[in-house]
């Protein structure tokens, strides 16, 4: 069986996505303060740099960024299949009081961002924790959505989603295999 | 990076290169976890740890309850001056019957080489060995590795001198497995009387005429503690010969290359195997050496719940 492979955006489309992200985290915030954007192992630490660009472009300054490996958060770790390995969580700052932004590359069942939101907590009192994604590809498990989205995709179960990266963490593109 | 299968951790001997880089790549990853303000995580939650003593032990016991706690799993500890083995209870009776308040793990120090074999074959959760005898130390191997792996970021190529009473050493044998298997040369130096016969056919291991030859450009240099309880009087005159041929100093120490670290796995005797001065010395990571252990076992506990029956 050959899967089939449709390519949902390019660099460029991908790039202006998260340019557009980037803007309406501003305006929904109200500028950059308090504003940290933790990425989502593995794919979305490389798009939240991007998006972290982006506002130091469009504002000038820097935000915080940091990373979550939410494997120690998963749900499915009581059963006995082989564990998943443990990648680095990487947050060195406190998230008391500050508006979090997640950010994942696809977002699919919820799952993932529930683990996320957990994991948020043991690091503080967030004032508050929105979510960003490049595809929002639905089927969602849990009653979870993106408050800033790329693009909605909308997929069947056989389907898969993903986001390919170069070498130098940099987005190539999204591509859909059937 | 592959799975890891193994549902119990006996020995590293047991262990491919694989999973014993996975280990620690995941204590790596899980050290950041005991520098958060609220140190725990849910992974284990509803899982049951025994941590079952049958020899003392100070930093394992309490390195193996943290890091079950530090996962959220309940742990209870049994040493055997407080249980039934006081009365005369064999320990497969014991075992049976902690089994029937189902664990899922069971962390078990034994002062029998091989007694975590025996109790594998008999019970149906998982067996993490805490030191068994003179057999294997397999989360001291690991915290060793690891340990090394900070200082020099990595282990391939690494010469290691490890020093003292290598016959009773369980720490020696979980780190000549664990080293030889990632690339690092080991030099042996101690006593005739304490130096197992064979132990060169382990891997890249050599056995030292002297103390001098086996620091002789080393990176790291491991002293072992002089185990009193393990043996008879006749293995060593007195331990102030025993210091004097084979114990760590300010002026042998220069004979190890110039950014070389110093290592014990604890507990010390000062003045015997290590002079003080070295034991509180810039070279020391004997610290880091315990505050990895919490990680590493951590990992361990994480990576036997998720194995499969052998």
């Amino acid at each position: 069986m050959t899967t089939e492979k449709t390519v949902l955006m390019d660099s460029e489309g991908i790039k202006r996505a998260l340019t557009r992200i980037a803007h309406e985290i501003l305006e929904r915030n109200k500028g950059v303060a308090d504003i940290v954007l933790i990425g989502i192992r593995s794919g979305g630490v490389y798009l939240a740099d991007g998006i972290a660009q982006q506002i130091s472009v469009i504002e000038g300054g820097s935000v915080l960024v940091g990373a979550v490996d939410i494997t120690l958060y998963r749900d499915d770790c009581s059963g006995q299949l082989p564990h998943h390995p443990v990648g680095k969580t990487d947050i060195p700052f406190s998230l008391e009081a500050k508006k979090v932004i997640l950010v994942d590359d696809v977002l699919y069942t919820g799952r993932t961002i529930r683990a996320a939101m957990d994991a948020m907590m043991d690091f503080g009192r967030p004032q508050s924790i929105q979510l960003a994604v490049l595809i929002d590809r639905g089927h969602r498990e849990l009653p979870i959505r993106a408050d800033f989205v790329g693009r909605n995709v909308p997929t069947s179960l056989k389907e898969n989603v993903q986001v390919v990266f170069d070498g130098s963490y940099q987005p190539i593109e999204v591509v859909l295999e059937k | 990076m592959a799975d890891f299968k193994h549902k119990h951790i006996i020995a590293l001997r047991d262990l491919s290169k694989e999973d014993i880089e996975l280990l620690i790549s995941t204590a790596e990853n899980m050290r950041e976890i005991n520098s958060r303000d609220i140190k725990k995580v849910p992974t284990l939650r509803g899982k049951t740890i025994i941590n079952l003593f049958y020899e003392a032990s100070t930093r394992t016991r309490t390195s193996f309850e943290i890091a079950g706690k530090r996962l959220s799993a309940d742990t209870v500890n049994i040493t055997t001056a407080s249980s039934s083995t006081t009365k005369g209870e064999t320990l497969a009776d014991t075992a049976l019957n902690l089994l029937a308040m189902k664990p899922d793990i069971i962390v078990m120090r034994h002062s029998v080489s091989g007694s975590h074999y025996f109790l594998a074959n008999k019970i149906n959760c998982s067996i993490i060995n805490a030191g068994d005898g003179a057999h294997e130390h397999p989360s001291q191997g690991l915290l060793d590795m690891l340990t090394m792996k900070d200082r020099f970021g990595r282990l391939d190529g690494l010469k290691v001198a490890i020093v003292g009473d290598i016959t009773h050493s369980r720490v020696a044998r979980s780190n000549i497995q664990g080293l030889t298997k990632l690339g690092s040369s080991v030099f042996l130096a101690g006593p005739p009387t304490m130096m197992p016969p064979g132990v060169e056919k382990l891997g890249d291991v050599t056995v030292c005429a002297s103390m001098n030859e086996a620091l002789q450009d080393a990176d790291v240099v491991m002293m072992l503690r002089i185990q009193q309880e393990r043996q008879g009087k006749t293995l060593m005159p007195n331990t102030r010969e025993y210091s004097r041929y084979f114990g760590l100093n300010p002026n042998n120490i220069k004979l190890a290359k110039p950014n070389a670290i110093v290592m014990h796995p604890g507990p010390i005797n000062r003045g015997v195997e290590m002079s003080s001065s070295m034991v509180d010395g810039d070279r020391s990571w004997i610290l880091k050496q315990v505050e990895n252990g919490v990680a590493v076992r951590m990992s361990m506990l994480y990576h036997v719940c998720g194995g499969e029956l052998e």
